[in-house]
């Protein structure tokens, strides 16, 4: 064997061993103690891979294939520009803010995927008739990384704010999606049938692939992106995967196909989670604005409104009190003021815990991220089956920015939020939310807890009322 | 499709199959806590298309082959360092191993 071909074998061996490493990180980070871990094996697998993929390309150079220079220029030009923009915005970016980057970050994964098809495409075409399979492969490729990279970009933008939140409902909006989608599919099967690349047609196919993604995600409400973020990871897995065959490389399809079929499963847990059915959020129902109070400020019903003093009181004097922080909190960047209050009020020998609802933030697990991130110890952080029973031992439920997941309707149906499972916080012997204004939440409907007689309701923004309480308890 | 073709084509089929198969075992009952950093960290993976950007730019001779590649190798090195970097900023977080379940509610006196 000559010296590249040893090489060759090794390098397909490294990328099986990086294969092997991801399934081996996906399936350590199902459980928090070994998650952290389970990324760091991912990302060994990653490296492996991508040095091997280098000495591969180097060998090949050196053995005299005749291989032009500038293809160090490229990678290394493009890992630098790519890995630096990469490594900056996620060591900068805020917490709060993660979730837009992650759909950042499964953009450029499907553009790349969609490039790699494209620029295959364009050696093939003017060369004859080309398998059918491998035209197959390159124009789902196209379609799908091209989805995936305009919808991701929309999902970030709505995240971020650049783009409004609510949905975006364009009159005959889906006739459009739907004609896309037709012209896509017309222009793919003419590709199939003829068996001859034809530029013209594929850059239709991309054009509308690129505008279905547009117009697919911006009708889908902010409360419903982390479901469509998912979606759109499992699109990029299976896009690398159609990559993977289009270049004949086994490392890219069992990558992909790992990261389509979980991405998928993850996504059904995630819609499961807020009892909305995947199919439903992508039609676009109920799941609106994107911040949750409105301008119009002041009670509005028998509200009973309460100031920090009283609030302060209730709380030092408590034994078990129970924080329910939601949306509001992780929006007004309210971690550390309540980490601060619930410490003073341990000192005072109250027992805190948080009631954590599975989609409280902006992501399913987005809060206790947040709250990890402020230094609130993990065992006080409570899941929502965890802590609804203790709600009845509760002298005081205090609730920042949580709407929806704490609203009785729930339990009756007729209601939009009929169903979805909810923290039982009108169990509580007390119950105090803070809120700046009787603003609706994603669902657009009064929340009964607000007008219940136990509760109070202190206007403030999440940080500045969490910052009042704390002064008003020290000051006791 | 010669035979040598059509064997390639179902090996490569049945790689993605399995893989398939191995995608939906490997998630199995998450706790909510776990699905954002896992999304994350699946969104990395997909990064591995850096290899098939690299493997592109190999072959690009042309102009227009080369910026392509020369894009898709930074879109791909972006996914995956990026994607790893913020999903063990996320994980960082749950240092503190969890301490088994809570005693249920003491019975009241």
């Amino acid at each position: 064997m000559t010296t590249l071909e040893i090489v060759e074998i090794l390098v397909r061996i490294a990328w099986l061993a990086g294969a092997v490493a991801f399934v081996i990180g996906l399936a350590r980070m199902n459980s928090p103690a070994t998650a952290r871990n389970g990324n760091l094996v991912s990302a060994g697998g990653m490296t492996v891979a991508i040095v091997a993929t280098a000495i591969l390309i180097l060998t090949r150079q050196l053995s005299g294939e005749g291989i032009n220079a500038i293809v160090w220029v490229i990678i290394i030009l493009g890992v630098v520009l790519g890995g630096g923009l990469g490594l900056y915005t996620a060591r900068t970016v805020k917490m709060t803010a993660m979730p837009q980057l992650v759909s950042l970050f499964n953009a450029v994964g499907g553009g790349a995927a969609a490039l790699i098809a494209i620029d295959d495409y364009l050696r093939l075409v003017g060369g004859g008739p080309v398998r059918i399979d491998t035209h197959i492969f390159i124009v789902l490729d196209i379609i799908i990384g091209s989805i995936t990279f305009t919808g991701s970009i929309v999902a970030s933008g709505k995240l971020q704010g650049l783009i409004p939140g609510k949905p975006i409902i364009v009159p005959g909006g889906q006739l459009v999606t739907l004609a896309l989608a037709g012209i896509t599919v017309i222009a793919a099967l003419f590709l199939f049938i003829t068996g001859t690349p034809n530029l013209a047609l594929m850059l239709v196919i991309l054009a509308a692939a690129l505008i279905f993604g547009v117009t697919m995600t911006l009708p889908i409400g902010g409360a419903d992106m982390p479901v469509v973020i998912s979606l759109l990871n499992s699109f990029t897995g299976t896009a690398v995967a159609m990559a993977g065959f289009v270049i004949n490389n086994p490392v890219l399809i069992i990558a992909g196909a790992l990261v389509g079929a979980s991405g998928a499963i993850l996504t059904k847990l995630m819609a499961d989670a807020m009892n909305r059915s995947v199919l439903n959020i992508m039609i676009g129902g109920f799941g609106g604005g994107d911040d949750a109070a409105g301008a119009a400020a002041g009670p509005g019903g028998s509200v009973r409104s309460i100031g920090a003093d009283d609030v302060a009181i209730q709380l030092a004097y408590a034994q078990h009190v129970i924080i329910v922080p939601g949306y509001g909190l992780a929006v007004a960047q309210a971690q550390h003021a309540v980490r601060e209050l619930a410490e003073l009020l341990e000192e005072r020998g109250v027992d805190v815990k948080y009631a954590i609802h599975p989609v409280a933030g902006r992501m399913p697990g987005h809060m206790n991220v947040l709250l990890a991130e402020a230094n609130v110890p993990y065992p006080q952080l409570k899941e929502m089956d965890d802590i609804n029973p203790e709600f009845a031992r509760a002298d005081v439920a205090l609730v920042i920015g949580a709407n929806d997941v704490t609203n009785p309707a729930a339990r009756r149906p007729g209601s939009p939020v009929s169903g979805m499972p909810i923290l039982d916080v009108d169990q509580a012997k007390s119950i105090v939310v803070i809120k700046r204004s009787m603003g609706k939440g994603y669902a657009g409907i009064d929340n009964e807890l607000y007008t219940n007689e136990k509760t109070g309701m202190l206007f403030a923004d999440a940080k500045d009322g969490l910052a009042s309480l704390t002064a008003a308890v020290k000051a006791l | 499709m010669t035979p040598a073709e059509i064997d390639g084509l179902i090996q490569a089929l049945t790689v993605f199959t399995l893989a398939i198969l191995v995608g939906i075992a490997v998630i199995s009952k998450v706790p909510a806590t776990l699905h954002t950093p896992l999304m994350s960290g699946a969104n990395s993976i997909h990064g591995i298309v850096l290899v098939g950007a690299m493997l592109i730019a190999l072959e690009a001779t042309s102009p227009v082959s080369q910026l392509l590649s020369l894009v898709a190798v930074a879109f791909a090195t972006m996914n995956v360092v990026g994607g790893y970097v913020v999903t063990d900023r996320m994980l960082q977080m749950f240092r503190k191993k969890p301490v088994a379940p809570a005693p249920v509610v003491e019975p009241e006196a």
